[in-house]
């Protein structure tokens, strides 16, 4: 593991999470996470993705060990987190401008906010006449732009983010792909990613971590040399296909 | 979500009413059923022409009750489903009861209140509330504690409070619940009111449809005892209708409609 980096924003030392003693989460969790880097999380069903994720928010405290954000004076732990859920999660009696304004509103600094709120819409890709839309007027890929939107409002260091593209088509997700490095890098914002689709994990991230279940531990990672920029193009390469079937392979491995 | 219209709400209710009434009148003349067992509609009718300003005010007193029983339910009801949703143990200790008693008759309770409150216009209300607030109290409730739990996450990370929890996350969230026990409760509140009527009898200042009812069966008058439940039926309608698109108008706004 990578715990022997001195520069990190994300440390997590031997984390457990016991639900009950005979549904045990997470056993003996160790990563370290370097500002701005994108990770990518992958495994099988109920290996623990999720719940480590939810470590990460601050939405579950492990049973043992200990995950760290390193200090900075601005913001609390929780400010600093954003979380994108496996589904949109909008409030669907509130506007595009309405939800993304939320965490600001919760926060205390929903007034005055308008221009920030207009630049994070632009941001992910909404237009203008879409912002007064109610969620039910609006596509499954703009309902998830309007999510990240929520997301990047408050300019959070960390992006969590809980499969965010499983419920949308491949052209689709690799466009938000695209745009999502696109936000990502701009700004150097750390991500912890979590998919199923190993092509997506690859493409996005600087280091794939591989997790296995019954309990759910880190079983390897591995680095993407690609640099970034990374265009559409990078998924045809022979280097890219070699890797993502290397990983494939690999949790393979972990489901037998 | 489809907009009804009233055509769309009151319109098949009526295409039913009228063939009914085909079969009626002719089925009375063939076999020359007697007026006082089974008058035929024309009769009802003619009848209800008559007695029209008795009927009508008997409506419209019949109506206030059952409106006010039903806002106060509706006052009531999402009160209490509001103290169910911010307390687990007046939830566990009172929701049990809450469902038990919507399963008691209304007539078991009607001679209660009239002993509490006395012949009048409030124990008509109150019969109607007590028969219309337990299904906006269930309804209220669940539209209050089924909230997404990724969206109770979304607000524990923002830190928001109990309060920002309520405002922003489940009282809009119980709207369309609320709704729906409204329409129900709807259905029920004239229901109530009647059968309020019946037993509250002549304390009435002046009789509403219940008290009317009886009065034409003692008097055997079974044309006009047809024509208020006629009277009775057109009420139940048209306020199940009001309810119906004033509640659907919310709910498209609410959700389908571009905010302002």
């Amino acid at each position: 593991m990578a715990s022997a980096n001195s520069n990190w924003l994300i440390r997590c030392q031997g984390v457990n999470v016991e639900f009950s003693p005979d549904q045990i989460a997470l056993r003996d969790v160790s990563l370290c996470i370097s500002p701005g880097e994108f990770v990518s999380i992958v495994g099988p069903s109920g290996c623990g993705k999720s719940t480590l994720l939810r470590v990460a928010a601050g939405l579950i405290a492990p049973s043992s060990g200990t995950f760290q954000l390193a200090e900075t004076a601005t913001q609390s732990h929780r400010q600093r987190v954003a979380f994108v859920f496996q589904d949109p999660t909008l409030l669907p009696w509130r506007s595009v401008t309405g939800n993304v304004r939320l965490p600001l509103e919760l926060t205390g600094s929903g007034t005055g906010v308008e221009s920030l709120v207009a630049e994070t819409v632009n941001l992910v890709g909404l237009s203008d006449q879409d912002v007064r839309k109610r969620p039910a007027m609006l596509s499954g890929g703009m309902r998830m732009r309007v999510s990240l939107a929520r997301a990047l409002v408050t300019r959070p260091d960390i992006l969590l983010m809980d499969e965010p593209f499983a419920a949308l088509d491949d052209l689709l997700r690799q466009q938000l792909n695209e745009e999502l490095l696109r936000v990502c890098r701009s700004n150097n914002r750390t991500t912890l990613f979590v998919t199923h689709n190993v092509s997506e994990a690859v493409f996005l991230s600087d280091r794939v971590l591989i997790m296995s279940a019954g309990p759910g531990t880190i079983l390897c990672e591995m680095d993407v040399p690609f640099a970034y920029p990374r265009t559409a193009e990078l998924r045809s390469q022979p280097e890219f296909a070699r890797l993502t079937g290397e990983i494939a392979s690999r949790l393979r491995g972990t489901a037998e | 979500m489809k907009r009804s219209s009233i055509t769309d709400v009151a319109g098949p209710p009526l295409i039913v009413l009228v063939g009914v009434c085909v079969v009626w009148e002719t089925t009375v003349r063939t076999f020359q059923v007697p007026a006082y067992l089974l008058p035929g509609p024309l009769q009802i009718a003619q009848a209800a022409w008559s007695t029209r300003d008795q009927l009508i005010t008997a409506m419209w007193l019949t109506a206030q009750a059952a409106l006010c029983g039903l806002a106060l339910s509706i006052l009531i009801g999402t009160s209490i489903a509001l103290a169910f949703s911010q307390s687990g143990f007046i939830r566990r200790g009172f929701y049990p009861y809450a469902i038990f008693l919507q399963t008691v008759p209304i007539v078991a309770i009607a001679p209660l209140v009239i002993i509490w409150f006395g012949h009048r216009f409030l124990s008509v209300v109150l019969i109607s509330f007590v028969i219309s607030v337990f299904p906006i109290i269930t309804s209220a409730t669940t539209g209050l504690m089924m909230v997404d739990g990724n969206l109770l996450d979304l607000f524990r990370l923002h830190r928001a409070s109990r309060w920002q929890v309520l405002l922003k996350l489940r009282l809009p969230n119980s709207v369309p619940f609320l709704l729906t026990g409204v329409r129900i409760a709807t259905g029920v509140t004239v229901i109530g009111a009647i059968v309020g009527e019946f037993f509250v009898g002549e304390g009435a200042k002046s009789p509403g449809l219940g008290y009317l009812m009886y009065q034409k069966q003692i008097l055997m008058r079974t044309d006009e005892l047809f024509a208020a439940v006629i009277g009775a039926t057109v009420l139940g309608v048209v306020v199940f209708a009001v309810v119906t698109v004033v509640g659907n108008r919310i709910l498209a706004r609410w959700f389908d409609q571009p905010s302002e």
